[in-house]
């Protein structure tokens, strides 16, 4: 056998970090099943606590949906640099020579695809189960869709922060949920204004851009935190 | 001189671990980082490899500071840090294929080759956590082969290693050396490698210092 | 200038340029206060609506705005900290997250206790309200984040990214909590009443107060950082001598 050594462009480079994210939720599912199983479960508790009256349940349907996909996020976030830090991957990772800045989108990217993605496309199931009225499907789903992601890369700063942290849940949770209010707010904002009959398209717009922003932004707060993390 | 740190200071939790400490290391050189436990091995090569901004002074690859060549100087250099970086879910193709790629590279050849070359036929597509604590130093060492750096920095190479792995790691440094490599490592075992070794150590500097 | 800029960057030089100007601010601040109070509380009119309510205000509005302007100032400080390490812009940080938080939660606190009286509730979700108790929040998570890491640096370096992140959050925040208000507008329509239909002798002691609790927050901050600078540099000569020197004036007093 002879080497054949090929040299890759940066964008094969970063399909190879994708797959690998992949990969790794396919060896351990419980990464991806476990924030979807919390999401239903964490739903279905707000008719029982709250009554099961299908008025009362439509009315508060895109709150919870949002607010549970939140939670469920933030939840899933934390396998998405613990082993990377524990084995030490982060470490050559941080010293590879490719682009930091680009490594992580696609980090990011690959986890969003395992656990943000399933996440939005199991929100119709609950909004039959929070009997939430038809015309408010599709803009939850597209918000959500806006959404996830910039929910993702926020929580991916949080938790590069506190990766290095023995006990981080919490603290997780204390620096990510304040930041993430914008995107709760707009988020089920646009499915309260497709039930009301308003036009939905400039609050999708406001989502596209703060996720553009986060885009553009967040990759570089992450870098900066995994390098304070890894000391 | 490719590889140099002039002046280089460094104190952690109030308590100085180098200064002053000056150094450099050309093609075809093997230094041995010495020190008692605590004495800040581990610290130097961290910051001698980037990982470790918490120090004062300079460090430069080829005349430039490294911190304004970042990328170029870590497609130069390897490093070999206490943790394996080799993820236990994952095989150790799979590994070593996100090792090549994040370098620039893909040669599933080459990868198979290396894990020969360490004793790992037939281990290429079992998950690493299946393996001994020595099998998957092995494959971390793989990258060693892989890697196309001209200066390796190694955090005690030789931990997990049986006999018959210490001995082939150890031809391997000295023929990296031979080959115009560059290496700098700590290991507490006493190095046997059939070409020159320079020695710093970090406890007499401090005395000197004081 | 810049030197002098410099020299406030050397946590001796902070300590010692403060220790000067400290009887002043003291001086300044008790000053204030008390013409503040005493005017505002014992010689301005009653509001012909609000009645002895708004008196709530003196101290309200100065907190809204100091909370503010402290986590702006943070902000400054921890870019200060990131890109050129200056060691006493993170010990202004440090002192100023608990501190800010502190004005953040009077500003609550003040906030429902004339809401009380005059909306007949302790609590409700106006947008200016809700943004102050995030701003409260992010204020939390950068103490807590400091506070969670063992290594002084790391947790610096830690808190400064966070309140970077913060601080281009927090126009987003506010503009997307102003937009959730008018669209959950709720029945009552409840409003601060514009600031200049007050008679004048309502308004200046408002200033007064004003410069009073900015005072207060000065003060707190530099005496906060004294502290951490004597922590952080008990080793060194300085720091040693100045003991030295407080241990003899207390034995002489003896």
């Amino acid at each position: 056998m002879k080497s054949q050594r090929r040299t890759l462009n940066t964008t094969a480079c970063l399909c190879a970090g994708l797959q690998r994210e992949l990969l790794l939720a396919l060896r351990s599912p419980g990464n991806t099943i476990n924030p979807l199983m919390f999401f239903i479960i964490a739903v279905s508790l707000f008719p029982l606590g709250g009554g099961a009256d299908t008025a009362y349940l439509s009315s508060i349907a895109p709150g919870v949906i949002w607010v549970t996909a939140l939670l469920a996020v933030m939840l899933s976030m934390e396998s998405l640099f613990r082993s990377d830090y524990e084995d030490g991957s982060l470490e050559q990772l941080l010293l590879s020579p490719q682009p930091l800045y680009f490594q992580l989108l696609a980090k990011v990217f690959g986890h969003w695809l395992v656990t943000g993605l399933p996440l939005v496309l199991l929100t119709p199931l609950l909004g039959l189960m929070l009997s939430l009225p038809v015309a408010g499907y599709m803009p939850l789903m597209l918000g959500l869709l806006l959404g996830t992601p910039t929910l993702n890369l926020i929580g991916a700063i949080g938790m590069a922060l506190t990766v290095g942290l023995s006990r981080s849940g919490l603290l997780l949770a204390v620096l990510v949920l304040p930041l993430s209010i914008p995107v709760l707010v707009f988020g089920a904002g646009v499915v309260d204004a497709a039930l009301n009959g308003l036009p939905v398209a400039g609050l999708l717009a406001v989502l596209g851009a703060i996720l553009a922003l986060a885009l553009s932004l967040a990759p570089l707060a992450i870098g900066a935190a995994l390098r304070i993390s890894v000391n | 001189m490719m590889f140099a740190a002039t002046n280089l200071f460094c104190e952690r939790d109030e308590r100085v671990l180098f200064s002053h400490l000056d150094f450099s290391i050309a093609a075809g050189e093997v230094l041995q980082v010495q020190g008692a436990n605590g004495s800040g091995k581990t610290t130097l090569l961290r910051i001698l490899c980037g990982l470790n901004p918490d120090y004062s002074g300079e460090i430069s690859w080829a005349g430039q500071d490294v911190q304004n060549i970042r990328e170029t100087f870590n497609r130069h250099m390897f490093y070999l840090g206490h943790s394996p970086a080799i993820n236990k879910t994952l095989t150790p193709l799979q590994n070593l294929r996100w090792y090549c790629a994040s370098h620039g590279f893909s040669d599933d050849a080459a990868i198979f080759m290396a894990l020969a070359e360490l004793g790992l036929v037939g281990y290429e597509n079992i998950p690493c956590y299946q393996m001994s604590a020595g099998q998957q130093r092995r494959v971390s060492l793989a990258r060693l082969l892989l890697a196309q750096a001209q200066l390796w920095i190694l955090d005690e190479p030789f931990t997990a290693l049986d006999k018959q792995g210490v001995t082939e790691l150890e031809g391997r440094i000295a023929a990296k050396a031979k080959a115009g490599g560059a290496i700098i490592l700590t290991t507490h075992h006493a190095l046997q490698l059939n070409c020159p070794v320079r020695v710093i150590n970090l406890d007499t500097l401090i005395g000197a210092a004081k | 200038m810049w030197q002098w800029f410099y020299k406030l960057g050397s946590p001796r030089h902070f300590y010692d340029m403060t220790t000067a100007f400290l009887p002043w601010l003291y001086g300044i601040t008790f000053f204030l206060l008390i013409v503040g109070l005493v005017w505002g509380l014992g010689f301005a009119p009653p509001d012909y609506q609000m009645g002895d309510n708004y008196r709530i205000i003196y101290i309200h509005v100065p907190s809204a705005s100091i909370a503010i302007g402290g986590y702006v100032m943070m902000a400054c400080m921890a870019a200060m900290h990131m890109i050129w390490k200056i060691k006493m812009a993170d010990i202004v940080a440090k002192v100023t997250a608990p501190v800010g938080g502190m004005f953040c939660a009077l500003c609550l606190f003040s906030g429902s206790f004339w809401g009380k009286p005059t909306w007949g509730t302790y609590w409700i979700w106006d947008a200016r309200i809700t943004s102050t108790l995030i701003l409260l929040f992010i204020y939390v998570g950068v103490a807590a984040l400091r506070s969670a890491y063992d290594s002084e640096s790391s947790g610096a370096k830690a808190a400064s990214v966070l309140t970077l992140v913060g601080v281009v959050n927090l126009p987003i925040i506010r503009y997307s909590v102003d937009w959730w208000n008018t669209l959950h507008q709720s029945a009552s329509n409840l409003s601060l009443r514009v600031e200049g239909t007050n008679p004048p002798e309502i308004w200046i002691p408002a200033f007064f107060m004003g410069f009073a609790l900015f005072g207060i927050f000065l003060l707190a901050v530099i005496l906060r950082s004294r502290n951490e600078i004597l922590v952080r540099e008990k080793r060194t000569q300085w720091v040693q001598d100045l003991l030295d020197r407080d241990v003899q004036e207390g034995l002489q007093r003896a």
